[in-house]
């Protein structure tokens, strides 16, 4: 056999040394999440109870609980969900199935790109100047959801085009061969056979929109709001804009544990609809059959 | 293949052309075209979006850059008092403000981004491979105003404590965590242009008998050039973009920094904390607008790059 040569050993320290280096960058790396969430689960855990959870907030937001806040999110993220999925499937669809490669397709691809990488406060912007003023839906849930959704659109289109080309172009094939239109084919075998992935890109879309505060600032967020929306022409508070205001704008001292603990319920939200939706991927991953 | 066209009828079909028998125009088939063109419609609304986004930030700008707007002090003074009686909008300070931010976060984040994709895409194997990437994910996960609360009241008393400094808020504070919130991205972006790297290099250039580290080093880091600089350009974009973090966890004191303790604003900040106390229409309103303008233009050249970037791998 070959006997290792001086050089030999020189790569192969190399080689150990490199993967040490860039093992402990990656540690580096996610080891502050794993600080963080410890944290805040220590700090804030005394705070959280079925009070805190189910109650508004008393005292200029020195005590109580988060139930407004908490009411406000979900009826954010609904209305946010309720416009850009379709919208977002669509978009999917389209590139998937329809889109030749040309130069509208790429336009496209780069507008996707540019909706995510468009910073937040630039989306509250437009969603200030179109919704709030041009639209005339004045500071509401709508304005504010519809700002989210536009922000959040390319969650949707990415993850469900992922999950349209993960199905495999024969069996498209297979149904366009018994005479079925192209839409038949989508509905009856495209969609069926992707909707589990597609609904991955949605809980990951909640996640996101659950936890965004600059967009929603200005175009529907309040900080108080004693009484629960009941339409979505109202104003509401939300979860991510509680946590600024208790935060940096209270004019009271608010408890430290009080903060922690809205951030704590903040994050479990986000992370555990990340959760489900990284958990549903590898059971889906497993369940594959082709 | 591509799928049957049902309109191909016959040029001028006769009772018996066969080819008539392929004109299916029935309820699927206007089913099918009515679908078509929704798709259309949903297809194209991200550049309708985008444009929109462009349209109405501009729109409530408009009147303030051609009216009001001294280019010159925008780009040159760091006085920027839209509330004093005689405002002046020197957006300076806040320009050196995001840049100082965002630079100080690439120092660190760019090389530590890029090693844990080479970890994670070159090294790592199995289980952990998968758990370092569901851990970044969740780095990504983190929504940006739980960072801004993370900077004020678990960094802030630490880097007091470390540096033996009076405030804990500033360019280190906001640097850090636009770092650690702009790595995401980075790793994920950069592990893709590392495994878009045929294995067929690799296996080549293990043949001839070099060790791992020496085909990262001499094939896939070469091969996978642009997408890694396309990764650091997004990262760039995140950054610069970042609003609620950096409101939290700069300072937000208009200041040109000396060291990395010292206080500053970021444009995206200024717009947050500001734009709720101006009069809809007035002269500080509009230079918000302005600034959004800036922001927008600025991140829609460094994706445009980043695109143009990653394109150029691909037509090799």
């Amino acid at each position: 056999m070959f006997a290792a040569t001086p050089l030999n050993r020189r790569s192969d320290r190399n080689q150990s040394v490199a993967k040490a280096v860039f093992g402990l960058m990656t540690v580096v790396l996610v080891i502050p999440v794993l600080l963080i969430i410890g944290t805040l689960v220590v700090k804030g855990a005394p705070a959280i109870s079925w009070e805190f959870l189910f109650t508004a907030p008393r005292n200029n937001m020195t005590a109580g609980g988060i139930f407004p806040a908490l009411v406000g999110t979900i009826w954010l993220v609904v209305v946010a969900l309720l416009a850009s999925v379709p919208v977002g499937v669509a978009a999917a669809l389209y590139l998937s199935e329809y889109a030749p490669d040309n130069l509208l397709t790429r336009a496209i691809n780069l507008a996707i790109v540019n909706l995510a990488g468009v910073p937040s406060i630039v989306h509250a912007l437009f969603g200030f100047g179109a919704f709030v003023l041009f639209f005339n839906m004045g500071q509401s849930i709508l304005a504010a959801s519809l700002t989210l959704a536009v922000m959040t659109l390319p969650v949707v289109i990415v993850a469900t085009r992922e999950s349209l080309q993960a199905v495999p172009h024969a069996f498209r094939e297979a149904c366009w061969n018994m005479g079925a239109t192209r839409w038949q084919t989508i509905r009856k075998v495209v969609l069926p056979n992707s909707i589990s992935g597609i609904l991955t890109g949605v809980i990951l879309e909640v996640s996101r929109t659950s936890g965004e505060t600059a967009p929603i600032m200005f175009t529907g967020a309040t900080a108080f709001l004693a009484f629960l929306p009941e339409s979505v022409f109202d104003q509401t508070m939300a979860m991510s804009y509680h946590l600024y205001y208790i935060a940096t704008q209270a004019t009271a001292d608010v408890p430290e544990e009080l903060t922690y603990g809205v951030a704590l319920v903040l994050i479990a939200i986000v992370l555990m609809m990340n959760a489900v939706s990284i958990a549903f991927r590898v059971y889906l991953r497993g369940l594959k059959k082709w | 293949m591509t799928p049957p066209d049902h309109t191909a009828t016959a040029p001028t079909p006769t009772a018996m052309d066969p080819r008539r028998a392929m004109d299916r125009r029935d309820l699927a088939w206007y089913v099918d075209r009515a679908a078509q063109a929704l798709v259309f419609v949903g297809g194209i609304s991200a550049i309708i979006f985008i444009l929109g986004i462009f349209v109405f930030v501009t729109k409530e700008g408009f009147d303030f850059v051609f009216g009001s707007l001294d280019v010159g002090e925008f780009f040159t003074s760091i006085a920027w008092r839209p509330t004093s009686n005689n405002p002046t909008y020197g957006a300076l300070a806040l320009m050196v403000g995001t840049a100082s931010v965002t630079g100080f976060a690439m120092l660190f984040s760019v090389p530590l981004s890029l090693g844990a994709a080479l970890y994670i895409a070159e090294f790592a194997t199995g289980k952990t491979r998968e758990a370092l990437k569901i851990l970044v994910e969740m780095l990504a996960a983190i929504p940006s105003v739980v960072w801004g609360f993370v900077g004020m009241s678990i960094m802030n008393p630490l880097i007091i404590e470390t540096f033996d400094v009076p405030l804990g808020l500033g360019v280190l504070n906001a640097g850090l965590i636009l770092g650690l919130m702009a790595a995401p991205i980075m790793t994920t972006i950069a592990e893709d242009a590392l495994k878009a790297v045929p294995d067929t290099y690799r296996e080549a250039a293990e043949a001839l008998g070099a060790t791992r580290w020496e085909v990262i080093r001499k094939v896939v880091i070469p091969a996978s050039r642009n997408g890694l600089l396309a990764a650091v350009l997004l990262g760039v974009g995140r950054g610069f973009g970042e609003t609620m973090a950096v409101l939290m966890a700069s300072g937000h004191a208009i200041n040109i920094p000396t060291s990395p303790f010292d206080s500053v604003r970021a444009l995206t900040a200024t717009i947050a904390s500001e734009l709720g106390d101006t009069v809809t229409g007035g002269n500080h309103w509009g230079a918000l607008f302005t600034l959004g303008i800036l922001l927008f233009v600025v991140t829609f050249v460094i994706n445009l790059t980043a695109d143009i970037v990653v394109r150029g791998i691909r037509k090799k």
